[in-house]
């Protein structure tokens, strides 16, 4: 759900990277108490991951619409939201710079959705559900749920910037309201499925420092969330 | 080999062999902008002329291949960006 130069007004790209950077310098302070050594190759890989991964649009409606993954609730669980913030910015950037994929103007908006908003509306579900819901099958169910309301989360903010700058193409906000949270309800299904399979995969793998030995580190990243 | 390095194996794996397989239909925002009309406001409009426009690494005739190869480059330019940053922001941690 990238947005392209274009599609936004100038008050409402302006103002979204105005807001995108007061939240991300806020999110680097609070990652500077996060992050440690261990955690910057984790960082430079997961950003990778999630790059490689937005690649692959799978189809929601053969044919028709198709959707690929976010990441942020991905990111957020596993190093954290702030960490996630930096992550997906990254990824945003990286690909408006080199591969002509959202605008330089609309940066702003599309980091606010994808790399603020989603994180953080992933992140607050994720440490909800998790608290609510025991056991393992508990926290899977609680992944899902959080990918699925980040995607969610990114598409409402995406359609309150385009109705903000209805003078861009006179589409009222309800109109454009519906069918983005519509699609992005089915899309969200492929992004809570995925990011299920990638958080038991990596964490198998020892990814997130969660294997026998790694469990302070987990311990302290969680208690330097929301 | 170190946890971390084999999830960036398997994002380099993803990027050559899985995006070339990816669906090409318009994405959810695509979809809603073709059906409401307003999705020639974002064409011809890019401010910074790519690189690697449309993810396909120009000059290689084999649609597949470009696909790769632009996935592969863009997954270590990621990779690099991501752990700069991360140093970046850890170190003013270290100097303050």
């Amino acid at each position: 759900m990238h947005i392209p130069d274009g599609f936004l007004n100038v008050q409402t790209w302006a103002s979204a990277y105005l807001i995108s950077a007061g939240s991300l310098s806020y999110g680097i302070k609070k990652s500077r108490e996060d992050l440690s050594d261990r955690q910057v190759p984790r960082l430079g890989v997961m950003a990778a991951f999630i790059f490689a991964a937005q690649m692959v649009n799978f189809p929601v409606v053969a044919g028709v619409a198709s959707g690929h993954l976010l990441g942020a609730a991905l990111a957020a669980i596993l190093l954290g939201p702030w960490s996630a913030s930096l992550i997906l910015t990254t990824v945003l950037a990286i690909q408006m710079l080199f591969f002509g994929d959202g605008g330089f103007t609309a940066l702003g908006a599309n980091v606010l959705n994808m790399a603020v908003v989603a994180v953080l509306a992933g992140f607050a579900a994720y440490k909800l559900f998790s608290r609510i819901l025991p056991g393992a099958l508990g926290r899977n169910v609680s992944i899902f749920i959080a990918s699925w309301l980040s995607v969610m989360a990114a598409a409402l903010m995406t359609a309150l910037e385009l109705g903000l700058s209805y003078s861009v193409h006179q589409v009222p906000v309800t109109l454009i309201l519906i069918p983005m949270l519509g699609w992005h309800m089915l899309i969200g299904i492929g992004e809570g499925l995925i990011t299920v399979a990638v958080v038991n995969f990596v964490e198998k793998l020892g990814f997130a420092g969660s294997r026998p030995g790694g469990g302070t580190e987990v311990r302290h990243r969680h208690e330097g969330g929301l | 080999m170190k946890a971390v390095y084999k999830v960036l194996l398997i994002a380099l794996l993803v990027a050559a062999v899985l995006s070339p397989l990816a669906s090409s239909s318009p994405d959810g925002l695509e979809r809603v902008a073709t059906d409401l009309g307003f999705i020639d406001k974002g064409e011809g409009k890019n401010i910074i002329d790519a690189l690697i426009p449309d993810y396909l690494f120009p000059g290689i005739e084999n649609e597949a291949v470009a696909t790769a190869a632009a996935g592969v480059l863009g997954t270590l330019i990621t990779f690099g960006a991501a752990y700069g940053l991360a140093r970046l922001v850890k170190k003013r941690e270290a100097g303050r």
